[in-house]
This record gives structure tokens, C-alpha cells and sequence, in this order.
């Protein structure tokens, strides 16, 4: 597949990268990216994969804008309330570039479609905002040997991790089970900076770029985390996989997928 | 005995137990946090019974379930 003269100029700031090139470009262009929650983290990853030329990707939420997402959701606007957030997201990321194929799906995830949903996809980004859904998705994506990039936000802090399955460890490996219902406080109840969002939600989308052209070093065996209060970043080494994890050592005792019980402050959707 | 709790090297009495740590450092919702100490986790049932030596880095993981 030979660029267009719109496309190698669209992409030209990414062509003239040595470590991109043209055939980063194309690995980028033929990438599939699955992102869950078109929110705060997801509203900049959506945005940047989207510029960035990734040639299919898909969008799942189940919740429609509302007021009180637009101080971090930036993918939606003020005449976007009402609107399913995947399609309002989706139409601004083919307004960003219509060079790509956007799928939409309006629909929580859950241990009966997450299979399916993450079955076409390169590589998946949880941008959710609640426990049941994060374990789902590590639990999925390590079953599926899907990568993935999980991160959360709260607050003036955030934190991501990359989970290569087979290869470095998984979000349960650092967190057995979910937290019991309001024990740990979500953005909902605890609030989070809208910039936040921006920061982690784009490392997720950098992520994604790595690791769909193979360039650079992935966050696999780390956690980065970072305080905006400090304006400190911290990458904490993790413990490599082993036999300890429940769902991806060599001898899980989780087989099948979990739907843990919905904090009740996340279910207003 | 120096101790390197999320990258800082601070000083703390000999022999102190992950408990004394985690109170010591004011976490947050205490019995959700995962510690890891020498890039190893540390069980959260021997939080007690695990003593600190001189030189170990500990790392505290939190929960952080926001996203949307
Ligand atoms: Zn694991």
C-alpha cells in the first residue's frame, strides 16, 4: 500500500522520525486499538490514536454525556450532551481524521461480551472507572493473550501499567482481588484534576503507538505513577510474573471470566 | 537504619515491621495497599511479622479505580 500525497502529509511528523519512518506509519495504519471507557482517559487516547493514524479503533461505553464530564472529557463538547459517548466520540475522532475506521460499541463489558469485544484488537486500553471492569479486563486480556495498558486516576494522581500476558505481570499480580464496595473511594466520590486525564490517557495512547510499531521499551513489569500535587513521576519495579498470580501463572486457579459486584456509587449509568 | 520508601531514603529505628512502616508513612487505606520490599511483595498477613532491614527499598501500590 503506497501513502497518499494527503497522507504523507498528514503523517509527515511522524515519517520524518527515524524510529517511525514510513513503515512505522503503516504498522500504525494496519494497528487495531480497543479502547474501553470514553472518558477521562479515554476521551485523549481516542483523540491521539486517532491523529496519529491508527487505522481501526474501537470505542466501548455504555453512558451518554453528560454535564459534568466535559471539565476532563475532551473528546465531547457542550452540544454533545445527551449523545452516546461512543458516537460523539467517534465523530470527532473522523472529524481528527477520517483516514481511519472507527467501531463503535454501546455496551458495558461484561464476562459474556468482553471476549468478542477484545477478539479483533491488537491491543486494548482500559479506561475505565471501576474495579469489577479493571479486573475484567486484565482477566480477559490475559486469557486472550491480548497486551494491554491499565491505568487509573484519582484526585491529583494517576498510574498506569503495561501487561504483556505471558511476559511481565498483570494487574492482579499486583492486586489479588478488587477492593470491597466503597473502600476505596472512585473519581465520582473523590473527585480528579481534568488534567489527569490528559496525562495518563496520552501515556496509555503512547503505549499503544510503541507498542504497535515496536519502538522503545514498554511499561511491562513496571507501574508508573504520578503525583501532579509534587509534580513527581515514580516508576516502581514490579515483582516479575510467578506463580503467586491466580489468573496468569502457569497454573491459574481463575479460569473463567468474574463479574464482580458494581461499586453502587458507579452505577447511576 | 535507611530505608527507600518510593524512591526517598529516610531514616527509621532499627527492625521495624511493614505494619510500623505503613503507619509510620501515613497510607492511606492501609489494609488495601500492596508493598512490595526489594522488588518482592510482601503478603498482606505477614505485614507484622516482616522486619525491615537496613538498605531495603519499599515500594507501596495503591488501588486506584477512576478512569472515566
Ligand atoms: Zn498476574
Amino acid at each position: 500500500m503506497a501513502f497518499t500525497d494527503e497522507q504523507l502529509e498528514r503523517y509527515s511528523r511522524h515519517i520524518i522520525l527515524k524510529e517511525i519512518g514510513v513503515k512505522g506509519q503503516k504498522k500504525l495504519l494496519a494497528g487495531k486499538v480497543l479502547i474501553i471507557g470514553a472518558g477521562g482517559l479515554g476521551a485523549p487516547a481516542a483523540m491521539y490514536l486517532a491523529a496519529a493514524g491508527v487505522g481501526t479503533i474501537g470505542i466501548a461505553d455504555a453512558d451518554k454525556v453528560d454535564l459534568s464530564n466535559l471539565q476532563r472529557q475532551v473528546i465531547h463538547t457542550t452540544n454533545d450532551i445527551g449523545k452516546r459517548k461512543v458516537e460523539s466520540a467517534a465523530e470527532t475522532m473522523r472529524a481528527i481524521n477520517p483516514d481511519i475506521t472507527v467501531n463503535t460499541y454501546y455496551d458495558f463489558v461484561n464476562s459474556s461480551n468482553i471476549m468478542d469485544l477484545i477478539a479483533d484488537y491488537d491491543f486494548i486500553l482500559d479506561g475505565t472507572d471501576n474495579f469489577p471492569a479493571k479486573f475484567l479486563i486484565n482477566d480477559a486480556c490475559v486469557m486472550a493473550g491480548k497486551p494491554f495498558s491499565h491505568a487509573g486516576i484519582i484526585r491529583f494522581k494517576g498510574q498506569l501499567t503495561t501487561v504483556i500476558p505471558g511476559e511481565g505481570p498483570c494487574y492482579r499480580c499486583i492486586f489479588k482481588n478488587p477492593p470491597p464496595k466503597d473502600a476505596v473511594p472512585t473519581c465520582k466520590q473523590a473527585g480528579v484534576i481534568g488534567a489527569m486525564g490528559g496525562v495518563i490517557g496520552s501515556l496509555q495512547a503512547m503505549e499503544a503507538v510503541k507498542y504497535l510499531t515496536g519502538v522503545g521499551e514498554l511499561l511491562s513489569g513496571y507501574l508508573l505513577t504520578y503525583d501532579a500535587l509534587k509534580m513527581e513521576f515514580h516508576k516502581v519495579k514490579l515483582p516479575p510474573r510467578g506463580d503467586g498470580c491466580a489468573v496468569c501463572s502457569d497454573h491459574p486457579t481463575i479460569t473463567e471470566l468474574i463479574d464482580y459486584e458494581q461499586a453502587a456509587c458507579d452505577m447511576k449509568q | 537504619m535507611k530505608i527507600t520508601v518510593a524512591g526517598e531514603t529516610k531514616e527509621f529505628d532499627d527492625g521495624i515491621s511493614v505494619s510500623k512502616l505503613i503507619e509510620l508513612e501515613n497510607v492511606e487505606t492501609p489494609q488495601y495497599v500492596t508493598v512490595s520490599v526489594n522488588e518482592e511483595f510482601v503478603d498482606s498477613g505477614a505485614f507484622g511479622s516482616t522486619a525491615l532491614k537496613d538498605g531495603d527499598n519499599v515500594e507501596f501500590l495503591y488501588f486506584m479505580g477512576g478512569g472515566r
